[in-house]
């Protein structure tokens, strides 16, 4: 009996003896460039995944070293931050302002290392003194929200469309703000039924929601709800009403269901946010991507169900938006007033 | 009977679980093209490679030692306590605002303070299933769960509402006040290491079950209801009041578990997009362990390395981090079905067979 309990042991000891002799000799010729998920992670078909996207241009591309971890709770960015500074990443990515607070933290303790951001930025203070090696990315989502809504209030039969958000947080309410007055702006007369789930992960949440949603006669949805927002596009698909996706071309989800999708170009973020932090002249500051920066917008033409009239109309209000001549207001609590001044 | 089990004989089948689990798990990472040598190199370099990765590594442990114990408790009631999850959340809510809200307290002061928050929390959230199980019998089961999504979207409202720090318009708490906060006692070598005195209370509270379990007359009860509650109850114990402290030492505990990390770790409360599962895993802590609060050390041990390799294997080598939900998965199931594997293994048939002869010799 001794001898089996020392052979087990022997077995454990000699299995641990034999995986650290792995090596590691991966030599830094080329950049190295890392991505810190929030909790949402990867397979949203949304946000993160866009993220992805611009990662893997950067390898695929240019050839750069990459890598990333999914967080599973938020205690765990500071580590996977710290993790991949350790490791020699020369750029790391924080997706999600969730990682704002950690990224401050991590930025002064590693100031070789770049950081960026997306959905987040710093003070200029900051930027000028603690954290010099840091670039923060901003979506106009309002802007290309405001699209969403002119397509969707040019193709309600019913007058009355839905949005679904995530969790009800400002850099979620400037979806519902610009959505509200971009359909407003073509007919104030509209309904717009608005439920936030609470959930970016929870695909059943935004489907529920959705049919709730369409009993009460709502012929377009639109989510900035993650993994959520798949949930409702497979109930608009179910019961033949349309669904504009977000953050990524999310036509392939629904090809006949899917009218439009408002794209945040997080890839663009990611790859030129990248190539930035690496010239040797990098200055700490925000970058914000709009209409005009072709930061947000309108699906490729291949992936568009609006009808010719609606899209003209759309793209006829991001020429003015782009050129600065309309602003799309940024709060729920700003949109009516916005409306009346048209 | 017991006197004849050699010590090792218990740890039999979790160590036959985990060498499955991890194996299997190489497959896995063969098929989707990692490399399981680099990526369980990793694993180890990952969580003790250095004095800051062991640190991290004991950030994880810390609150699954917590939750198995919470479940243990509940569990030795006869009951199943899903709620730990919930439990977690309010403990963290109400440690955070102690934390902010009771600045200018003396430390030696506002540490136990904020902790019995977190406590009383948890147990709060607790006694609502253990009292409709205890009094109409409604199965603690459902009831759990319906309270963790009430906890869920509670901290939700709060950390957009009442409890947001004033100074952005991002889901948090306040900083929580210097006072509150757990001592990280290797902050002196950077300020990087996180490890804290929570690892100390989390085996301070193992201890304090084991011997609330098995050396006081609650615990004792606690037991008999968990063992045979009708027997119990002839026996002339008072069954609802057993399963009713179970239940809050078991809440407690969970709450506990929040309040270390907020208290230790995030020093606010970060809204959460999910539940984070510290809950849930303390379900597979505490099965592994068998209820045991001195193996749920060791399997707390086991599952917090688990999680934070699941981290590096996917910083380091580009494994998926699912695969360690796999390998904890495949632990899981075979510590479950203990006797259809016994059945499966024959040289451990040939051990367990030793042992009756010996039984039989004695």
């Amino acid at each position: 009996m001794r001898k089996s309990s020392v052979r087990v042991l022997a077995l454990i000891l000699g299995l641990l003896m034999v995986l650290p002799a792995a090596g590691f000799a991966a030599e830094p010729v080329k950049p190295r460039v890392a991505i810190v998920f929030d909790v949402g992670g990867l397979g949203d078909q949304s946000f993160n995944d866009a993220a992805y996207v611009g990662l893997m241009r950067l390898k695929d591309e240019l050839g750069y070293d990459v890598g990333y971890v999914e967080s599973r709770t938020p205690s765990d960015y500071e580590p996977n931050l710290t993790m991949l500074a350790r490791e020699g990443y020369d750029v790391i990515w924080g997706i999600g302002f969730l990682l704002e607070d950690a990224i401050r933290k991590v930025a002064i303790q590693y100031p070789e290392t770049k950081f960026g951001i997306i959905d987040s930025a710093y003070s200029d203070e900051e930027y000028a003194t603690s954290l010099q090696n840091v670039l923060g990315v901003l979506f106009k989502e309002h802007e290309g929200s405001f699209l969403m809504g002119v397509l969707a209030a040019e193709t309600t039969k019913t007058n009355t469309v839905g949005f679904i958000g995530g969790i009800q947080i400002p850099p979620i309410e400037r979806f519902e703000a610009g959505f509200k007055a971009g359909v407003w702006s073509v007919d104030p007369n509209i309904t717009i039924i608005t439920n936030y789930t609470g959930a970016f992960d929870d695909p059943a949440k935004g489907k529920a929601a959705t049919d709730s949603m369409i009993r009460r006669k709502a012929d377009v949805v639109f989510h900035a709800a993650g993994g959520t927002g798949l949930g409702m596009i497979e109930s608009a698909e179910e019961q033949g009403v349309w669904a504009i996706g977000v953050d990524s071309d999310q036509h392939h989800v629904a090809p006949n269901t899917v009218l439009n999708s408002m794209i945040k170009w997080v890839d663009v973020g990611v790859y030129e946010g990248t190539l930035m932090m690496l010239e040797p002249d990098f200055k700490a500051h925000t970058m914000v991507l709009g209409l005009a920066e072709a930061g947000v917008g309108l699906a490729p033409a291949e992936s568009n169900n609006a009808s010719p009239e609606a899209t003209a109309k759309a793209l006829e209000w991001a020429e003015k938006i782009a050129a600065g001549e309309f602003v799309v207001p940024e709060f729920p609590s700003e949109v009516s007033k916005a409306v009346t001044q048209k | 009977m017991t006197t004849n089990k050699k010590w090792w004989q218990p740890l039999a089948i979790p160590i036959i679980a985990i060498i499955l689990g991890l194996l299997i798990g190489a497959v896995l990472m063969l098929l989707t093209g990692a490399n399981p040598i680099a990526g369980y190199a990793a694993l180890l370099r990952g969580s003790f490679g250095s004095a800051i990765d062991f640190s991290e590594t004991l950030i994880y442990i810390n609150p699954l030692i917590f939750t198995g114990l919470s479940i243990a408790v509940a569990y030795s009631a006869g009951l199943f306590n899903i709620g730990a999850e919930g439990q977690i959340i309010v403990g963290m809510l109400a440690s955070a605002y102690a934390g902010y809200a009771f600045a200018g307290l003396p430390r030696l002061l506002h540490i136990p303070i904020t902790l019995l928050f977190g406590m009383g929390a948890g147990a709060l959230w607790a006694a609502v299933p253990g009292y409709l199980k205890a009094k109409f019998g409604v199965h603690e089961v459902v009831n759990s769960i319906m309270m963790n999504y009430i906890a869920l979207h509670l901290s939700h409202y709060l950390v957009t509402g009442p409890l947001q720090d004033p100074k952005t318009t991002l889901p948090y708490s306040p900083d929580i006040a210097p006072t509150a906060r757990l001592w990280r006692f290797l902050s002196p070598f950077g300020d990087h290491f996180r490890v804290n005195t929570g690892i100390f209370i989390a085996i301070l509270a193992a201890i304090l079950v084991y011997w609330l379990l098995y050396k006081t007359t609650t615990g004792y009860e606690i037991r008999a209801v968990g063992f045979n509650a009708d027997s119990a109850r002839y026996a002339g114990m008072d069954t609802s009041s057993a399963m009713a402290k179970a239940m809050l030492i078991s809440g407690s505990l969970a709450g506990l578990a929040g309040a270390v990390q907020v208290m230790g770790v995030q020093f606010k409360f970060l809204d959460l997009f999910g539940f984070e599962g510290f809950g849930f895993d303390g379900i597979a802590v505490a099965l592994v362990a068998k209820n045991n609060p001195f193996g749920i050390l060791a399997s707390g041990f086991l599952f917090g390395t688990l999680h934070r390799g699941s981290q590096t294997m996917q910083a380091m080598a580009g494994v998926p981090k699912e695969t360690i939900g796999i390998v904890q998965a495949v632990i899981i199931f075979i510590v479950a079905m203990e006797g259809l594997v016994q059945g499966w293994i024959p040289g451990l048939e040939k051990i367990t067979s030793l042992f009756k002869k010996k039984e039989a010799d004695v």
